[in-house]
């Protein structure tokens, strides 16, 4: 070690984990957009601290009143301070945001690992369930489920994941298929390793980076269909707080409050935002080819 | 071609047949009785079992898969649980305002969308080229309905430029066009963030490329190199990510018909499901699942068509 240190000086070992690191941080916009994914989770957080009033506070004689002190935004329909509704608005994003792509992710790669790890006719008939499901966009899939398995925040989750499992599901897969035939594969099953410690030590890991930019890029977009399908009125229920349902009612006060449905548009337009980011810095950063 | 369409043609039907069964499927594991559901809880036994009975819902379930799927050949859709009017006639109303708002969308899309891509990809790294990813990037994050609200309100609110409700009637192209124009925009703006993005990046790589060089080398002008050597051979990833764009757009509309109070699809199918009317969200999903493999098919065909290689396969 001493000798190959003295032969060449210059050369140190960097872990691959570092280099994944020092890739990232010196991509400007990733940096912005975890900085901003942060903030995001801090304030969905810190809610109760941040929020002036009380989100659920109702004022029959305030209704809809344009900004005024201590109303920055204004207040909706029943009276509600909208600052603060759109604030304790992050919760519910990013609640349903990051449990929908948790359950979808983990739902989908153990799919698509597991078929390609199996192959034959349960990998036949995963992949041709997959491949139906995402003929159709996410929107139209998440509305059905959601409108087959009614509304709410639970069921509304469910639906999510269940429609974003399947493109986890094709990303793992093909990955898989090579895989299982590798050397180390091989080896460990030698020593006697079980099918499913194979996939989950020496499969799993090896796919994990695709994933990980994949739940990235799909939290942005399962936050856009936690606010489109609570825009149209499957999703989150009333009175709880979320952006796609502030949006809806605002929309029909366009004319005397704007600030209703503009501001939590913003919101949701910087959250969806940070994510993307985020999932484009870390897909550069794990793929030095895909730089572009 | 002809050899190669006919079997991609023929490739079409199971895959069709597939989507048809898992929509058939899920429809049918509604918690509960589509026709309770319908009715809602308070309805009489009779009542429920006599719309039980004209759903079909009390024969076995292979019976009711055929009666489907003989329907669906027969143009059949069945009739609206709520208004007992049959869907194909509400679907014929509404189809062409969907169609129309797609096809205004993709246009916009292509015509903004690849310039702006051959632009940021030719100027990498330059001003244009941050500024272009910069705005591609928001337009991927700007939820359809949020842009469609924002534009509704500047523009049909403060500035009443366009009106604020519904569609036009055909026969009336100049007011049609005029309640066209906000919601195509909408959409358009967000397909061409999409199309903008995946051009440049297909135009990089086939920048790169020895031919590109060679076309240089033999002192070809720029915009020969350009249009005629790369952008051709960008044309065939283009051509089949529009397809994908085109069925995601599908999804993005049922927002903006929304959004825009326009008669169309998805408003009928989110209508439905308020109403659940299960005869009615079957048969739009049905519609969709046609457009999706039809589109599927368009594309593949075309695909053929830019490339030969794809031919022989």
């Amino acid at each position: 070690m001493a000798q190959a240190e003295a032969t060449l000086p210059s050369v140190r070992y960097v872990s691959q984990r570092r280099r994944l690191w020092r890739t990232f941080t010196q991509n400007r916009a990733a940096l912005v957009g975890l900085a901003m994914v942060a903030i995001i989770v801090f304030v969905a957080v810190a809610a109760p601290l941040l929020a002036p009033h009380d989100p659920l506070e109702q004022s029959v004689v305030n209704r809809l009143t344009p900004p005024s002190e201590g109303y920055p935004l204004g207040r909706d329909d029943y009276g509600r301070d909208i600052l603060s509704r759109i604030i304790y608005g992050a919760r519910a994003a990013l609640l349903v945001g990051i449990i929908s792509v948790a359950f979808g992710g983990l739902l989908g790669t153990a799919m698509g690992t597991v078929a390609g790890f199996r192959g034959g006719r349960v990998e036949t008939t995963i992949m041709r369930v997959v491949d139906v499901m995402l003929a159709f966009p996410d929107l139209i899939t998440g509305l059905l489920v959601a409108a087959v398995l009614g509304g709410g925040m639970t069921n509304l989750i469910l639906a999510i994941g269940l429609t974003i499992a399947p493109r986890f599901a094709r990303v793992a897969h093909g990955p898989t298929l090579s895989l299982k035939n590798k050397d180390f594969v091989e080896a460990a099953r030698a020593l006697g390793a079980r099918d499913g410690r194979l996939l989950l030590v020496h499969i799993v890991p090896n796919v994990a980076g695709e994933l990980l930019v994949l739940a990235s890029l799909w939290t942005a977009s399962a936050i856009r269909l936690e606010a489109s399908l609570s825009f149209i009125g499957l999703g989150v229920q009333p009175p709880t707080p979320s952006w796609g349902q502030m949006i809806r009612d605002g929309t029909i006060h366009l004319t005397d409050v704007p600030l209703f449905s503009l501001a939590p548009g913003i919101a949701l337009l910087l959250t969806v935002l940070a994510f993307n980011l985020l999932g484009d810095g870390l897909r550069d950063a794990l793929d030095p080819k895909a730089q572009a | 071609m002809a050899v190669y369409a006919l079997k991609r043609i023929l490739l079409a039907v199971p895959t069709l047949l597939a989507v048809l069964t898992l929509i058939f499927i899920i429809v049918r594991v509604v918690p509960g009785d589509p026709a309770t559901a319908a009715l809602g809880d308070y309805a009489s036994k009779e009542a429920v079992e006599a719309l039980r009975q004209r759903m079909g819902l009390d024969k076995p379930l292979y019976v009711q898969y055929v009666d489907f799927l003989s329907g669906l050949l027969r143009g059949d859709l069945g009739r609206s649980l709520i208004s007992s009017q049959p869907v194909i006639d509400q679907i014929r109303f509404a189809l062409p305002h969907t169609i129309e708002l797609a096809v205004a969308a993709i246009l916009i899309g292509l015509v903004l969308g690849i310039p702006v891509g051959i632009i940021t990809a030719v100027r990498r790294n330059t001003m244009v080229d941050y500024v272009g990813r910069v705005l591609s990037l928001a337009g991927l994050s700007f939820p359809a309905f949020y842009l469609g609200i924002l534009l509704l309100y500047f523009f049909s609110v403060r500035w009443r430029l366009f009106p604020t409700l519904g569609a036009g009637n055909f026969s009336d192209p100049l007011a049609n066009l005029h309640h066209l124009a906000l919601p195509a925009i909408s959409l358009g703006l967000i397909e061409t963030a999409y199309i903008g993005r995946m051009t440049r990046s297909v135009m990089i790589n086939v920048l790169g490329d020895d031919y590109v060089r060679t076309a240089r080398a033999k002192g070809l002008s720029n915009r020969v190199v350009l249009l005629r050597h790369a952008f051709r051979a960008a044309l065939i990833p283009i051509v089949s990510l529009v397809g994908i764009f085109a069925i995601s757009l599908i999804g993005s509309s049922v927002l903006t018909e929304i959004v825009f109070s326009r008669p169309g699809l998805g408003r009928l199918m989110v209508g439905a499901i308020r109403q659940r009317d299960y005869t009615t969200v079957q048969s739009i999903m049905v519609i969709y699942a046609c457009f999706i493999v039809f589109i599927n098919l368009i594309t593949d065909l075309v695909y053929g068509l830019v490339d030969p290689r794809v031919r022989y396969e």
